[in-house]
């Protein structure tokens, strides 16, 4: 399998914290890499460097590079907007418009300058299928997206992410808000998503971590501590510090 | 059942007193308040249906003569209502645009210290009391516009509009600069993770997310503009007659009720023609009120109150 994203000595500031200590990791394509560790170990943060929404954040500053398909996205010559079409990103809590589900999904195609409403109708078909979600909203696309279950929310940020046609998609603990059977179509979309999207998630979840990743990089106080395919980090970690937090010791 | 049982269990192990207490006080406040409202307009409706008798509802709105000092006196009210009229939707048309605009910048551009100050400074506006207003207007404004448009005296519509305009703005601003940073940042960041530019996000994210409330600061701001009375009195020429441009003088339906109050004998038909001048302002605040509470609802019947 290809390499998609690729970070090489990234480190990551705010003000004058280090919150990220030179992380090289490589992120495979077509693959679903999982990021775990306790709370405040920098996988948010990592995950926020590979779509700059990390700019977002006041007083955050960048060490090193972010390779997506062998170019460095923090090059001055690289237009963030242009990046974040390709990598898409879906957040911890639900974060629909308030606007009707359609114009949820059609939003960032109509940003990006789509108008003619034929197509704009045959984008969020797709894009809900794709998140399979269609069924359960065919009949109520222009009713408030607030009106949806939680879980609901959480697929229909996915299809709006799916709109823009993106090639990586970051979750940030896409299920920490989910009550089970809505964790559970969830982890089912992604093992779909995956044959088309590559997929970094950040999650609280071990169990979850271990049923739906490829890959798992474990983190701890700002430093990768280990990254392997998910079956070795699960069964034969070769650090203790993994070890200890797969197995429930501290975090 | 459950449910049932669960909540007498609550009640029980709460003081009840204490929350009882704490009930009534609140429907007591809640209640003089609006009491007072009813009560203020019931004092009006008293004092003022008087003059009703004397002429129709219909000659009094769209009568064009006010002249309570003949014989027979003439109580036609409309020069005066167009005059506030003029007055209020000139200022309205300066004020939001320029309002929601400084208040969209300091939200949304601003660096954060010069927001700290631009606010400050803005909120501060709000305290100079209005007939400091009025004698700026008189003194500065008021021969800059006589030079600008050529005018034989700058003491109009125009004017005063400009003048409300001013005093509405730290109003609008400093409400609308609220409304726009209660928009939860997940709102933002989904719009600029989906790559939209901050400006894209502003336009079709923020703004509509703090419409209801942007309408509110609008409709606060429009609320002080047409209750004003001493400004406009200085500055908005004072003539009792039918204005047919933003540059003819006019005066308003307060300007009036203040300027005529003193010469009144209680009780008589004058007396009773500013009370019902006085029932026409509530009307007209009551409806614009109205129509706000249409503007604000949602067309797709979107909670967006629960996010502000």
């Amino acid at each position: 399998m290809g390499i998609k994203m690729e970070t090489k000595n990234l480190s990551i500031y705010y003000k004058n914290y280090k919150a990220l200590n030179s992380v090289s990791l490589p992120i495979k394509e077509n693959a679903v890499t999982a990021l775990i560790g306790p709370s405040g170990c920098g996988k948010t943060t990592f995950l926020r460097s590979l779509n700059r929404m990390i700019e977002v954040i006041e007083g955050a500053r960048i060490e090193g590079n972010v390779l997506l398909d062998g170019k460095n996205i923090y090059d001055p010559e690289v237009d963030p907007v242009e990046l974040r079409k390709k990598v898409g990103m879906v957040f911890q809590k639900p974060n629909p418009f308030p606007m009707s589900i359609f114009d949820n999904v059609a939003y960032g195609p109509r940003i990006h300058g789509v108008k003619k409403k034929p197509l704009l109708e045959e984008i969020v078909e797709k894009s809900l299928k794709a998140a399979a979600l269609w069924d359960e909203v065919k009949d109520r696309l222009y009713e408030s997206a607030l009106g949806l279950s939680g879980g609901q929310q959480q697929r229909l940020v996915i299809a709006r992410v799916l709109a823009v046609e993106p090639q990586v998609i970051l979750m940030d603990e896409p299920a920490s808000a989910l009550d089970p059977i809505s964790t559970a179509k969830l982890e089912d979309l992604i093992e779909q998503l995956k044959e088309k999207y590559t997929i970094v998630i950040v999650t609280h979840n071990m169990q979850q971590a271990a049923r739906i990743s490829d890959y798992t990089a474990f983190f701890l106080n700002g430093e990768l501590v280990e990254y392997d395919e998910t079956r070795i980090i699960f069964t034969t970690p070769k650090e203790k510090r993994t070890e200890d937090y797969i197995t429930g010791r501290f975090g | 059942m459950g449910t049932k049982e669960v909540i007498i269990t609550v009640e029980s192990i709460k003081p009840k007193f204490f929350e009882k207490l704490i009930q009534n006080i609140l429907k007591l406040t809640a209640g003089t308040t609006i009491l007072v409202l009813f009560l203020i307009f019931f004092f009006l409706l008293k004092e003022g249906y008087g003059i009703f008798s004397y002429v129709s509802l219909r000659d009094f709105i769209l009568g064009t003569q006010w002249l309570p000092e003949t014989t027979p006196p003439k109580f036609g009210a409309l020069p005066l209502i167009k005059g506030s009229l003029y007055v209020t939707v000139g200022a309205t048309l300066i004020a939001v645009p320029i309002g929601i605009s400084v208040a969209v910048f300091l939200a949304e551009a601003a660096p954060p210290m010069l927001r700290e100050v631009l606010k400050a400074v803005i909120e501060l506006l709000a305290g100079i009391p209005s007939v400091v207003y009025g004698f700026l207007g008189l003194t500065i404004l008021a021969p800059f516009i006589k030079e600008l448009f050529n005018l034989s005296s700058a003491l109009c519509a125009f004017t005063a509009s400009i003048v409300l305009a001013l005093m509405s703005l730290p109003t609008i601003v400093s409400i609308s600069e609220d409304v726009l940073t209660t928009v939860p940042k997940e709102y933002r960041e989904a719009s600029l993770a989906l790559g939209a530019t901050k400006w894209e996000t502003t336009l079709k994210i923020v703004i509509p997310a703090a419409r209801t409330g942007l309408i509110a600061a609008a409709m606060l701001g429009i609320g002080r503009a047409i209750g004003e009375t001493m400004a406009v009195l200085m500055v908005a020429g004072n003539a009792v007659m039918l204005p047919h441009s933003f540059f003819d003088p006019v005066r308003t339906i307060t300007a009036n009720i203040a300027a005529e109050m003193g010469e009144t004998v209680h009780g008589g038909l004058h007396y009773q023609a500013l009370f019902g001048l006085g029932i026409v302002l509530f009307v007209i605040t009551f409806i614009i009120n109205f129509l706000t509470n249409i503007l604000a609802a949602d067309k797709l019947g979107m909670k967006r109150g629960r996010y502000l």
